[in-house]
């Protein structure tokens, strides 16, 4: 079905079903319980969680195949976020002409990037990427103030020439980025018991969009293609000595992935008008890097494992504060309760990157593989005599003759 | 006219002539040897036809076209394959793998976007990987990481990734180098087997006597950059000059 092989396509099932069940599967706790904080079905997260997702799974196509390390990808999210705002300001609302305005504009700035920055491998490789976002982020941030808004960033106002569509509504206000109609911040709430679940539209409209992206991910990791950006990682000698050039694959892994990196920058503004320079730090670029290696480089669904815990984490663990601590350890005895809350302390709210940082390392250390390789050892653990191991984890093809 | 002509090759390192006025035509159908002592240039030669190395004055050209100035991929598009000496594979991907990627080469060239096709699908390009893998008798290791191979089963490999290409001429960088001897028996009889069944140009870099006598039909002697001399193997073997050239030397 779907071209898929049979491990594929349950992967891809599980993956659809996730997407679809997030708003139930990321609320399990009551509201009125104490856990309630924990939860994390509510639309900002989950857009987020969808939208980092897109990110990484483009960034492991040029990264988990190819090996090419880039550290500016956050340029090609920034642009796409510029190009979708200034089509919402001049075209329509409607978040699909800027959504492919997104892609487009960050697939030429990646051929751009990608054509210079391709002439080197390695550690130059990375710095020269590294090298173009920071300059990006600089002319974003001042020479560019006339397109990208500079500090303020690039935001709507009640006096945009928008072609199609009108200008400000009959109340006033700025219009809302709508998919024919479907406006993205609309959201029905279902009260279940002391349970709540909430059912964004921007969130379903996000998931569509990952999900067919998700798809096209696949098929290229089964194609010959994928398996040619494979052998760029492994040997690019041999390769040329095969009949392979091996500079335009990797050039087009890169735009590919810089076109990924568009969509999900035009995402970020169907869901949130308003586009930043900050989004094309080098630190937003770094973080794709760990959401990758969080999840597992190479594998199709570590870089969503990744970007969904590095997601979670920063949005779940940054809320939590002194009193927050207090409340939980109330019950014990006072030298203890203070003592667990000065231990605990450094590693949440504002100190939630130290968190990070400890789990990456751990990760790094014990499971190099990232996440995909954990799932994949309980797996061998569970049915050691089957032979199944890594069909579930989206290892990359390992029988292709088959 | 040799389907390989080199006319007047010269190469310099810095002060160092590593070729000096090669000149050499290897005959269609021919396995044609180039031997020497360590140093003498045999591998800078290997380099200047593969597009590794530009030689400095001279020509090289295969099927009259010239070699000079192209890429390597482009050479092997034009039919010419190399085994080097350290194998040369793609060790994070099976064996299976590693013979698709000449496949795919051969029939799409240097480059295409084929990201929506699925390579199970490619049954006549699995099933020729398959039948070369058999023909070298590793079928039953297709499935294994190619760096866990033994040495030499990667050179069988990088043999039959070189030959399922079908190229018009195989270049061999010393294809016994460190193996056993009866490794170094099985390499020449599949070699031997391989020219029986395809119309196929060898040239053969090798220090290894025993090998170059029973594969070759002409031998090629360098000696500091130069050819000495160029026979059949049988004049070779009591060619004075290359007695010489190779003293000290215990294969002679």
């Amino acid at each position: 079905m779907l071209g898929l092989k049979k491990s594929d396509l349950r992967l891809y099932l599980i993956v659809l079903a996730l997407l679809i069940f997030a708003p139930f599967l990321l609320n399990p706790f009551p509201d009125t319980s104490g856990l309630a904080q924990f939860n994390a079905g509510y639309p900002d997260l989950m857009q987020k969680l969808i939208i980092f997702g897109l990110f990484a799974v483009g960034f492991n196509i040029l990264f988990g195949l190819t090996g090419y390390l880039s550290f500016g990808h956050a340029a090609f999210l920034g642009v796409g976020s510029y190009a979708g705002v200034w089509m919402f300001k001049l075209l329509t609302m409607n978040v699909v002409p800027a959504l492919i305005v997104s892609t487009l504009t960050a697939g030429v700035f990646a051929l751009l990037i990608g054509f210079i920055s391709l002439r080197r491998s390695g550690i130059y490789f990375s710095i020269l990427t590294l090298a173009f976002a920071q300059m990006s982020y600089s002319l974003a941030y001042s020479v560019l103030t006339p397109i990208t808004g500079g500090e303020t960033g690039l935001q709507l106002s009640l006096d945009d020439p928008r072609i199609i569509g009108i200008s400000r509504t009959e109340s006033g206000n700025i219009p809302v980025p709508h998919f024919f109609g479907l406006e993205m911040n609309s959201a029905t709430t279902i009260d279940f018991g002391a349970w709540s679940f909430t059912f964004s539209a921007g969130y379903y409209f996000a998931a569509v969009i990952f999900a067919v992206a998700f798809f096209l991910t696949i098929r290229l990791f089964r194609s010959p293609f994928g398996l040619m950006l494979r052998a760029v990682k492994s040997n690019q000698s041999r390769m040329s000595y095969t009949g392979l050039n091996s500079r335009p694959y990797a050039l087009a892994a890169f735009v590919i992935s810089g076109m990924y990196a568009g969509l999900a920058g035009g995402l970020m503004v169907a869901m949130d008008p308003l586009a930043g320079a900050e989004r094309m730090l080098w630190t937003a670029s770094g973080e794709v890097v760990l959401m990758t290696i969080l999840g597992g480089a190479g594998t199709l669904i570590g870089p969503v494992l990744g970007a969904g815990v590095i997601a979670y984490l920063e949005s779940i663990i940054s809320t939590i504060n002194e009193n927050v601590l207090h409340q939980w350890f109330g019950g014990l005895p006072d030298w203890a309760e203070n003592t667990l809350v000065t231990v605990v302390e450094p590693f949440v709210g504002e100190g939630w990157h130290l968190t990070l940082g400890a789990v990456f390392m751990l990760v790094v250390i014990f499971l190099p593989g990232g996440i995909v390789q954990a799932g994949r050892l309980i797996a061998r653990f569970f049915r050691r005599n089957r032979g199944e191991v890594g069909a579930l984890s989206g290892e990359p093809e390992r029988r292709p003759g088959e | 006219m040799g389907i390989l002509e080199i006319k007047g090759v010269n190469k310099r390192f810095g002060g160092l002539q590593a070729l000096g006025d090669v000149n050499l035509s290897v005959a269609e159908g021919s396995c044609h040897a180039i031997i020497g002592p360590n140093g003498a240039g045999k591998s800078t030669l290997l380099n200047c036809l593969v597009g590794k190395l530009i030689p400095d004055t001279g020509s090289v050209t295969f099927e009259g076209k010239s070699l000079l100035g192209r890429k390597p991929h482009e050479i092997n598009q034009m039919g010419i394959s190399r085994v080097f000496q350290t194998p040369e594979i793609f060790g994070d991907l099976t064996v299976m793998e590693n013979m698709l990627i000449p496949c795919f080469a051969r029939r799409d060239g240097s480059f295409r976007m084929h990201a929506y096709e699925t390579i199970t699908d490619e049954r006549a390009i699995i099933e020729e990987a398959e039948e070369m893998l058999d023909e070298v008798h590793m079928l039953d290791k297709r499935d294994m990481h190619a760096a866990s191979l033994s040495r030499g089963d990667k050179r069988r490999l990088e043999m039959a990734m070189c030959l399922v290409q079908q190229p018009k001429l195989l270049l061999l960088d010393e294809p016994t180098a460190g193996m056993a001897r009866a490794d170094t028996n099985n390499t020449i009889e599949l070699l031997k087997q391989i020219r029986q069944k395809r119309n196929l140009t060898m040239a053969i870099i090798e220090h290894d006597m025993h090998v170059v006598f029973s594969l070759a039909d002409r031998v090629t002697v360098l000696a500091q950059g130069t050819p000495l001399v160029e026979d059949t193997p049988e004049k070779i073997k009591g060619n004075p000059k290359v007695r010489e050239a190779y003293l000290g030397e215990a294969h002679v």
